[in-house]
């Protein structure tokens, strides 16, 4: 029924030429067709995010437990995070993490990625060795770390075999060790991804203005910062978003670097290892932990707003 | 890249000559193929090592003087890995059907359909592309929990059935498509069904490629939720089971290792085979998406 009626109104507009463009388009304007189409994505979307997004909302602002419906308790959650040790380590923690990734992500790969597009017939080698790290998941490269920066692992061994250094070096159990070398298991796992993204913006620069910076006497280092990097500016701001959202939700790394126990005494804890400890369980405080991945909502939306400015800024 | 030179070289004579500075790119290069696959070439020394081998020498020795597979049998008789991968596919394949024919279908109304209510439903996926999955974990869990679907395989799908990131991405595929082959069809009495199948999808077939190989490694990939859906061992996917690798053979590291490539083989071979595919998809419908 609506098929037959859209088709003959379908066939009717095509027929004038003059407006045709716009007619092809507009040809389901009640039609049940399109939402046919839209169903099964919609409903996904709309039943698994968009709803627990608003239940979140409101779970933040009870003191529910997995199984009790709580009541609301108004702002007690949110005042009761910023006294809890757990939290204010886990925020600082993923802050850190952000701070410190941030800028190896943004640099190094662009550094990489301007090596291997000069190398001749080696690029696609070098892409495919730097990229493999990424399609690994992030429990077997815990796992491969967590063997090789052991007490006994693979560093140690070569250090000690160079006589670097007196003890093995507490990869695995000290506090701040523990996070740097979860820090540099991400850069490991992420070089190879934004190196691709950079390549394919290097391939928009336009040669002739290297060629006009050699005229000019200009080194590999002096083009490098001449041409390069105002070439992927817009690149470097974009990857600097991605990875900031990205290091900020750190999970799988710092669970599988410290057998999912978060630290001694949960010094290491992340953000979202706290929304996971709190939120699960037979004992889980499913209020406490809404209001938790409540902040976290506004923080990495802060760093979603932070590009958008920058990017109209700089269209503008 | 650049160097300073008196007349223009041809690209022949370029690479010929040995200078200091490409000697010097290529031995940073080979330093960072080196850390990167080395750990991966580690872990497989480690699991060939044979077991009366000594593990902590020094200097650490690469080759292996009694190579064995043993390993990989006993990691495989203790821990119910066929089963994990079996698990592992079953919900990657859910991922990769539910997201081709999702993301599809409604990427195609949004793109060259116009009907009321299609800017409401283009909001609709653009917002829940700003909700990051961590914040509403806890919520996601309360609802898979209320329908029954906890330490389901579908359970462990269902959040990312349906990604929004792919939804738009095959509305700005099917938007970018000339109109006149999907006007002529109309001419011709197709309707909207046999227009989606016979003339738009076989000129996204690229696109479509791109989604089912990135949710397909998602899901292989995918950590956190299936850890707090699953509960039953019986129901784990690799991940969450090899997680427990750590703690089963903590004494000996060669048995994690061989867990370890045994996880690793299968995903290392789909990325040898599309690797341009990921590459495509990085390069073209990743960064505008």
């Amino acid at each position: 029924m609506t098929l037959s009626v859209q088709r003959r109104t379908s066939l009717k507009r095509a027929a004038r030429p003059a407006r045709r463009a716009g007619s092809v388009l507009a040809t389901h304007r009640w039609g049940l067709t399109p939402w046919l189409f839209l169903l099964p994505g919609l409903t996904v979307i709309v039943l698994m995010v968009l709803v627990p997004f608003a239940n979140t909302l409101g779970l933040s602002f009870t003191d529910s437990t997995l199984l009790r419906q709580g009541e609301f308790v108004g702002w007690d959650n949110f005042r009761r995070m910023f006294a809890d040790e757990r939290f204010t380590t886990a925020l600082l923690n993923s802050t850190l993490y952000t701070v410190c990734v941030v800028p190896c992500m943004v640099v190094l790969p662009l550094v990489l990625a301007t090596l291997v597009s000069s190398a001749g017939r080696l690029t696609g080698f070098f892409r495919t060795t730097m990229y493999l790290p990424v399609v690994m998941s992030p429990v077997v490269v815990g796992l491969i770390w967590t063997t090789t920066l052991d007490k006994r692992g693979l560093v140690n061994a070569l250090f000690s075999t160079l006589d670097a250094v007196a003890e093995p070096v507490p990869f695995l159990t000290d506090r701040w060790l523990l996070l740097f070398s979860a820090m540099f298991v991400t850069v490991w796992t992420g070089l190879g991804y934004y190196m691709v993204i950079y390549l394919a913006a290097l391939a928009n620069i336009d040669q002739s203005l290297y060629d006009a910076a050699a005229m000019d006497g200009a080194g590999a280092v002096r083009s490098f910062l001449a041409v390069t990097v105002p070439g992927v500016r817009s690149t470097m701001t974009l990857i600097a978003v991605l990875s900031s959202v990205a290091a900020f939700r750190v999970f799988g790394e710092v669970y599988v670097l410290t057998g999912g126990t978060g630290g001694v005494g949960g010094g290491d804890l992340t953000m979202t290892m706290l929304i996971q400890r709190e939120g699960t369980g037979l004992q889980a405080r499913t209020g406490y932990a809404g209001a938790i991945s409540l902040v976290m909502f506004v923080i990495l939306g802060a760093l979603l707003l932070a590009q958008l400015a920058l990017q109209r800024k700089r269209s503008s | 890249m650049v160097r300073v030179c008196p007349r223009p070289r041809t690209a022949a004579a370029r690479r010929r000559r040995v200078t200091p500075g490409s000697a010097a790119r290529y031995l940073v290069l080979l330093l960072m193929a080196v850390l990167l696959a080395g750990p991966l070439v580690w872990q497989l020394s480690l699991s060939l090592k044979g077991a009366g081998e000594p593990l902590y020498t020094q200097p650490p020795k690469l080759i292996p003087e009694h190579p064995t597979f043993d390993h990989f049998a006993t990691v495989l008789d203790r821990i119910p890995v066929p089963r994990y991968l079996l698990n592992s596919l079953a919900v990657a394949a859910m991922a990769v059907v539910g997201n081709v024919v999702g993301a599809t279908c409604a990427g195609y109304a949004l793109g060259k359909l116009r009907f009321r209510g299609r800017g409401v439903a283009t909001a609709i996926c653009v917002a829940a592309l700003l909700v990051p999955s961590e914040t509403v974990l806890i919520a996601q869990f309360l609802t898979v929990r209320a329908t029954g679907l906890v330490n389901t395989l579908f359970g462990v799908a269902l959040p990312t059935l349906v990604a929004a990131l792919n939804v738009l991405l095959m509305r700005n595929a099917f938007r970018n498509l000339p109109g006149e082959l999907e006007e002529a069809a109309i001419v011709d009495g197709a309707n909207a069904w046999q227009r989606f199948i016979r003339i738009s999808v076989p000129q996204v077939k690229g696109v479509i490629a791109v989604v089912a190989i990135f949710a397909f490694v998602g899901s292989w990939n995918d950590f956190l939720w299936p850890l707090i859906v699953l509960s039953d061992e019986q129901n784990y996917t690799l991940t969450v089971g090899l997680n427990r690798l750590r703690g089963t053979f903590y004494e000996d590291p060669r048995l994690i290792a061989a867990g370890t490539i045994i996880a690793l083989a299968p995903i290392v071979a789909f990325f040898a085979v599309l690797q341009r595919y990921f590459f495509r998809g990085l390069e073209a419908g990743g960064l505008k998406g």
